[in-house]
């Protein structure tokens, strides 16, 4: 595998002052990303996976440490729009359409009339929502609509995706398609992808890497190179080789609770 | 507390404009005045004068510019002459004489409060009839709309004049004003707090079979309490200009109105400024004690204010 | 005697009609929005005028509304005069005013926090003023037509539309403002694909509230000097000469105005908010 890495965070520190007193969000983490990487986080609550990824997006400054993102510092890389950022909540504006909501980055980065119309196709029919461009986005379900967030987030080919969680309000069957469907798009564009989750079999099936983070302070306490093939089926949830990878995470998320 | 030094930069900044406006705006006044007095001005005649903007007046005849602040029927007091006139009838003199703003404020104080009262009950109530009640809903709501556009000042002097003919004088007629204008702010601002409640939380009271009352104590009373301080600041600085409204047209002899109107009316403007400021004032301690009382109330609800 | 009865029982009537219909099956159709409503009022006037006759009251306290139709019917082109002055010329040019002036003092002072957290307290501060008091001020400096009256209104409607912008404009959950960091997008993207939509719903709020405030500072302020027309000036003179009749015919087309005034901007709120959850 190729080593180059395009998101290296080195002794990152992040404290937050509370009123309840200081919280450790992140000590000392230390971390290689890879170009064309799959990269789950996996934590409980508080393990400060969602904050690093914060990070990496420049939506939160560490309080020490260094961490940089295609060679530049996360300021920098997000004012040259290097990644996509899917939030946990769909987000989409009440007032536009999804195709309009899915045009708002293109229109703020200065796409030609064409191209955005382009796009909007082309995304749309990636999550499957082909025919709901002139639809508000409440009226759509909540699965729809963080589809929808989705394609909004690959309209503009960046080469990074960052995803908070994004499947956590779906149902499984659904769950199981977008997972499909993410791989497909992952083999597809050769994004290098951070994604945060609480499920054990969707990070495992998901990634090359898995991060195990565990809270108070938060911090790594495992990283996992999966040696499963990268052309995998639902299917392969079932194999021996799975299972194997599964048992691992699970055992660094219960180290990690044994610091209690 | 860290909004202070901007609500000070900006009300600095608001004083600098005034203090800088007073030259234009009186020194055709005063130059007049000089004139009478022997000065010499340029232009000579007040007819020639009046064609030339203040700007450049108070440039061609510097020594006018201290006699704009200092005039005795200004157009624009200056921010020295109102702060004088108000320290002087605040402070300066017994409280239950006829020349003391202090006096002046609480004729205009007293049925305010009253009103803002009234006001605020009957508008709870009717919001609480509106939200329950689908005939009230659709019957009076509309109309609740269409009474705020009756020019309530209209009716203050018949309504005053038809309380006095039955009878009823002195602070009830202006609380009557006072209390209609506090009452739709309320009425409007508390329909949409009781009904602010998301539907998943009223689905969740449902699933525990929760009669309409339990609803609203536990749910909807406690959703609306920001709505319910946000429509309070409203209604009583509504209540006030009311009672101030409702001192104008009937020649009231006290309160702040009628203080306003007597220095219209005999020439004394800074006495109408001085009555309008600490109009001003009355009417920013009252919304500023609903707002400490907001804040305490939210915080111990655990509700973070807007 | 009669008509008191008569008037009870016309009360009686229309509340058993409007309790029918509210409760009813078509209960949501927009003709029985607007009828019951309408029946309310049709049963107040009804009742008025049956109570002012059948108690005998002092017409100078209360007149027939019949009398005052008749009087309204009479004056059609005094009291369109009146309302060309007080309603168009003043209310309408103030609220325009106003309300343009105060935007743009919100994005201005949106631009910077500090500004927003002086301009925030400032701004509620003076719309709670007594702002009426300044109309004698007004009309000594832009004499007695209706500039004055406009300005006076341009004053009231400024900072209650202030409040409401300022605040609407920093109503963005901080989830949809990270969303714009992560494009990339600057200060003016910002302002205009996210948090002036977002803040339609506050704006038009304040914008409701002004209408209301329009008509009662030009109508009030007519009465510190006007020419001789003019909502304000008829209703003082005419109150002066007893003539009630003529005071509440104002008051109705007082009124009507404003309520029009409101329904148009509730309708242009209803077009550009559609998305609100108080809208659906």
């Amino acid at each position: 595998m190729t080593r180059d890495p395009v998101i290296k965070a080195k002794e990152l520190h992040l404290t937050f002052k509370t009123n309840d007193g200081p919280v450790h969000a992140l000590q000392d983490v230390s971390l290689e990303i890879n170009k064309g990487d799959f990269v789950s986080f996996i934590g409980p609550s508080g393990c400060g996976k969602t904050t690093f990824l914060r990070c990496i997006a420049g939506l939160e400054t560490p309080t020490s440490g260094e961490i940089s993102v295609n060679d530049l510092t996360p300021d920098e890389a997000r004012r040259a729009r290097a990644y996509g950022y899917v939030f946990q909540a769909a987000g989409l504006y009440p007032w536009r359409t999804i195709e309009s909501n899915i045009r708002l980055p293109l229109e703020i980065m200065g796409f030609s009339k064409s191209e955005m119309s382009e796009r909007v196709v082309r995304v749309l029919e990636l999550v499957d929502l082909t025919g709901f461009e002139k639809k508000f986005p409440w009226q759509l379900s909540g699965g729809m609509q963080q589809r929808a967030s989705i394609a909004r987030a690959l309209a503009f080919d960046a080469d990074i995706l960052l995803m908070d969680e994004p499947f956590g309000a779906l149902d499984e069957i659904v769950r199981d398609h977008l997972n499909e469907q993410l791989l497909q798009l992952w083999a597809e564009t050769q994004k290098t992808i951070g994604f945060v989750t609480h499920s054990i079999p969707e990070a495992v099936y998901l990634s090359t890497k898995i991060v195990v983070m565990s809270p108070r302070p938060g911090r790594i306490s495992d990283v996992i190179e999966s040696t499963l093939p990268k052309e995998r089926s639902l299917d392969i949830r079932d194999s021996p080789e799975f299972i194997k990878i599964a048992q691992r995470v699970r055992d660094g998320l219960r180290a990690g609770h044994a610091y209690e | 507390m860290k909004s202070i030094l901007p609500v000070l930069t900006v009300v600095v900044v608001v004083v600098l404009i005034w203090v800088v406006a007073v030259v234009p705006m009186n020194v055709h006044l005063s130059a007049d005045q000089a004139q009478r007095n022997g000065a010499n001005i340029i232009p000579d005649t007040s007819i020639a004068r009046k064609e030339v903007s203040g700007f450049v007046l108070a440039l061609k005849n510097p020594h006018l510019i201290p006699l704009t602040y200092v005039g005795k029927r200004p157009n624009l007091p200056s921010p020295h002459q109102v702060g004088v006139e108000m320290f002087d009838t605040i402070f300066g003199k017994k409280i239950n004489s006829k020349r003391s703003l202090v006096y002046h404020g609480w004729v205009t104080l007293a049925p305010t409060l009253l009103g803002f009262a009234i006001g605020t009950f009957l508008g709870l109530m009717l919001a609480v009839g509106i939200v329950f009640s689908r005939v009230m809903d659709k019957s009076i709501m509309p109309w609740a709309i269409v009474s705020q556009t009756i020019p309530i000042l209209a009716l203050a002097p018949m309504i005053i004049v038809v309380l006095g003919a039955v009878g009823v004088h002195g602070v009830l007629p202006k609380s009557v004003i006072a209390a209609y204008l506090s009452f739709f702010p309320v009425v409007v601002g508390m329909v949409k707090g009781l009904r602010s409640p998301d539907q998943m939380q009223l689905d969740l009271l449902r699933t525990y079979s929760t009669s309409n009352t339990q609803g609203f104590w536990k749910l909807r009373l406690p959703s609306s309490t920001p709505y319910l301080f946000a429509s309070c600041k409203i209604g009583i600085s509504a209540s006030l200009v009311g009672t101030i409204v409702a001192e104008l047209p009937t020649g009231a002899k006290a309160g702040f109105g009628a203080r306003m109107l007597v220095g219209d009316q005999y020439g004394q403007p800074i006495l109408s400024w001085a009555a309008l400021f600490s109009a001003a004032l009355t009417a920013a301690a009252l919304v500023g004690i609903i707002s400490l009382i907001e804040r305490s109330t939210l915080r111990k609800m655990g509700i973070k204010p807007a | 005697m009669m008509y008191v009865i008569a008037g009870f029982a016309i009360w009686a009537v229309g509340w058993l009609l409007n309790v029918y219909l509210a409760n009813g099956k078509s209960s949501d159709h927009w003709v029985t929005s607007i009828g019951i409503p309408l029946i309310f009022g049709i049963t107040l006037l009804l009742m008025w005028e049956c109570f002012v006759v059948g108690f005998e009251v002092n017409p100078v306290f209360l007149p027939r509304p019949s009398d005052i139709i008749l009087r309204m019917t009479n004056e059609v082109s005094w009291l369109w005069a009146d309302f060309n002055q007080t309603i168009i010329k003043g209310a309408l040019t103030g609220y325009v005013i106003g309300g343009l002036a105060a935007l743009a003092v919100a994005v201005l002072a949106d631009r910077s926090e500090f500004l927003t957290r002086g301009v925030l307290p400032v701004g509620s501060f003076m719309a709670a003023l007594p702002i009426v008091g300044i109309a004698p001020i007004f009309v000594k400096w832009f004499g007695s037509d209706w500039q004055s009256k406009a300005a006076v209104v341009a004053v009231m409607v400024f900072f209650p539309i202030l409040v409401n912008a300022v605040a609407g404009l920093r109503d963005t959950t901080s989830m949809q403002r990270d969303l714009m960091r992560t494009y990339g997008a600057g200060y003016w993207p910002t302002l205009f694909k996210l948090r002036v939509p977002a803040a339609m719903p506050f704006i038009f709020n304040g914008l409701k509230i002004a209408t209301t405030l329009a008509l009662i500072g030009a109508i009030v302020a007519e009465f510190f000097g006007s020419p001789t027309v003019g909502m304000g000036f008829r209703i003082s003179t005419s109150f002066g000469q007893l003539a009630l009749d003529m005071v509440w015919a104002e008051i109705v087309i007082a009124a009507l105005a404003g309520s029009a005034f409101y329904g148009i901007v509730t309708l242009i709120e209803k077009g550009v908010t559609f998305w609100h959850p108080s809208q659906r």
